[in-house]
């Protein structure tokens, strides 16, 4: 059987590609990238620290404002504007349905942190600096980051409006980035029950955490490979978890 | 050979909260032969979409029974013969129509040379020349159906299922699409399309199926549905003046210098004829009227309700 999934790829990056949306948040991106140039010249200190500092705080704001705002609006707009009649009747399981919107999305991402990146490399040897292995190592956990963001809000956007796939993607990227009070709130517990409760809750939620190394490249700290490696496993597997999850809820769906 | 074998379908929606059930579909069979025009034939909300989508795996069934050259059709090789044009059918308005052909080729692996190769004759073939590099936000609802034909035939489908093909098309576009039907069955390919434009199924279809209230109310040849099924007869005379004919029967209308009258019941014929010409008239012509297709709908639906 002769699956082909890059045609799917491929149009999902178009529509994200043909969306105005898209472009304005790379051009704010990238603006907001430059600007921290001008703020790392008002700032007392070290230019090039508040450069990434500032810098990679905005290129990393844009591409998760991107990433929820294009992956909210996939799914649901295929099924609201019946485009999906189209592939769903082709050859085309709805298992390769969610794949080829992931992988379509997940190009587009590229994308956009490609464009970003050139531009803060850029500004990096404007300031004096060389190439920094680092940054780079920085944009690669970034898209690590992104992919997950991109797969939480497919799956969202896989049975709900987009309004709704917002709020929880939106949530769930603001508890991923808070893990860690979860163990102190397991402190506060009494019960055992609630406490298995916490620790469920700490395992299942996406701790995105792991894939922020602002500080180790802005403070040039070093960084450990196995780390690295780990928070690059644990991606996959939460991706895939999500994705197999995305395409038992479709599996369900009606088209009416 | 059969091509599609549906038995005992059924399907019910829900409002929300489940609260109540709407049975949309009550136990349909329908099987369509290979090589032939098979009309579905029903009034809005008859079931006609419901039942496409079922066979399109678009909606699960409730019960039921759906295969598709044997196979069951939630599978995605039963799917492939298929080429499939639903009802008022969207596509992605950012693109153009020899990129949505491009993709449709790309779902069913089609090599590019033979896609392009493709592409380019289904564009002739349903009227779009010109208009390929055309963004579809632009289209009318007369050229997105055409482009909807195109993209169902992409992969030269043996078996078609059309929802409502003509609507959204001018005349001109109808009896186009009517002639590449047409052209569709020769070439031996299976069409099974709905609609309920009497005029166009009448004119094209080898057998028909009438959906009433989710049931098939009535299935078979179109020729079988039809013949024998007199519906009145005609008298046509002249010389004759409107009083005497008033005297004669009372059911007639003139046309030019002529008179048609109107007989429901056949036994009366003789009469009618020899009183004309006992009134010195002249018997032009004694027309049997056969039932059409709309008549053995419309009483169909009567029956129903």
């Amino acid at each position: 059987m002769k699956i082909n999934i890059k045609g799917l790829i491929l149009n999902t990056f178009k529509e994200s590609a043909r969306n105005k949306m898209f472009y304005l948040l790379i051009f704010f991106g990238i603006l907001f990238a430059l600007s921290s140039k001008l703020i790392s010249f008002l700032t007392l200190g070290d230019a090039m620290k508040v450069l990434k500092d500032t810098g990679l705080a905005a290129i990393n704001f844009f591409c998760v404002l991107i990433a929820i705002f294009t992956g909210i609006n996939l799914v649901y707009k295929e099924v609201e504007k019946k485009t999906i009649f189209n592939i769903l009747s082709k050859p085309v399981t709805r298992g390769h349905f969610i794949i080829g919107k992931f992988f379509g999305l997940a190009l587009t991402m590229l994308l956009a942190l490609a464009a970003m990146a050139v531009i803060f490399f850029l500004l990096v040897f404007l300031v004096g600096g060389g190439f920094d292995l680092k940054i780079l190592l920085y944009f690669f956990m970034l898209y690590l980051e992104l992919l997950i963001i991109v797969a939480i809000s497919l799956l969202f956007s896989s049975f709900s409006t987009p309004i709704l796939s917002f709020i929880f993607t939106v949530s769930l990227y603001l508890i991923g980035h808070i893990m860690w009070t979860f163990n102190e709130f397991k402190m506060l517990l009494q019960s055992k029950l609630w406490i298995k409760f916490a620790q469920f809750l700490y395992y299942i939620m996406p701790n995105l955490d792991k894939f922020n190394i602002k500080n180790d490249v802005v403070l040039d700290l070093p960084l450990q490979a196995t780390t690295i490696l780990f928070s690059v496993l644990y991606a996959l597997v939460y991706i895939l978890a999500l994705l197999t999850v995305t395409v038992m809820i479709f599996r369900r769906r009606e088209f009416i | 050979m059969r091509i599609l074998e549906i038995t005992n379908l059924k399907k019910t929606f829900h409002s929300n909260f489940l609260i109540k059930k709407y049975r949309i579909l009550k136990g349909i069979d329908i099987s369509v032969e290979a090589g032939e025009i098979y009309g579905f034939l029903g009034p809005n909300g008859a079931g006609k979409t419901t039942t496409i989508k079922c066979i399109m795996g678009l909606l699960f069934p409730d019960e039921g029974e759906i295969l598709i050259n044997g196979r069951p059709a939630d599978t995605i090789d039963a799917r492939r013969p298929i080429g499939f044009l639903p009802e008022n059918p969207y596509f992605y308005d950012y693109l153009n129509a020899n990129e949505l052909l491009n993709f449709s080729a790309s779902l069913y692996s089609i090599p590019a040379a033979a896609a392009r190769e493709r592409i380019d004759r289904l564009i002739q073939q349903v009227g779009l020349a010109g208009f390929e590099r055309l963004k579809l936000r632009k289209f009318s609802k007369g050229m997105t159906q055409r482009l909807g034909m195109a993209q169902a035939l992409i992969q030269d489908p043996d078996f078609l299922i059309l929802d409502e093909p003509f609507s959204g098309l001018d005349p001109i576009g109808r009896k186009e699409f009517r002639d590449l039907i047409l052209n569709l069955k020769e070439q031996g390919k299976t069409i099974f399309f709905s609609s309920h434009i009497l005029q166009d199924m009448e004119m094209m279809v080898d057998r028909v199926g009438i959906i009433i209230n989710g049931k098939i109310s009535r299935q078979g040849k179109l020729s079988e549905l039809i013949a024998g099924s007199t519906r009145c007869h005609e008298i046509v005379c002249s010389q004759i003046s409107e009083k005497q004919l008033a005297l004669i029967h009372p059911n007639f209308v003139r046309r030019d210098n002529q008179y048609i009258i109107t007989l429901d019941n056949e036994a009366e014929i003789n009469l009618v004829v020899e009183s004309i010409i006992h009134n010195n008239g002249l018997v032009i012509a004694v027309n049997p009227v056969k039932k059409t297709l709309e008549d053995i709908f419309l009483n169909e639906i009567g029956e129903v309700q």
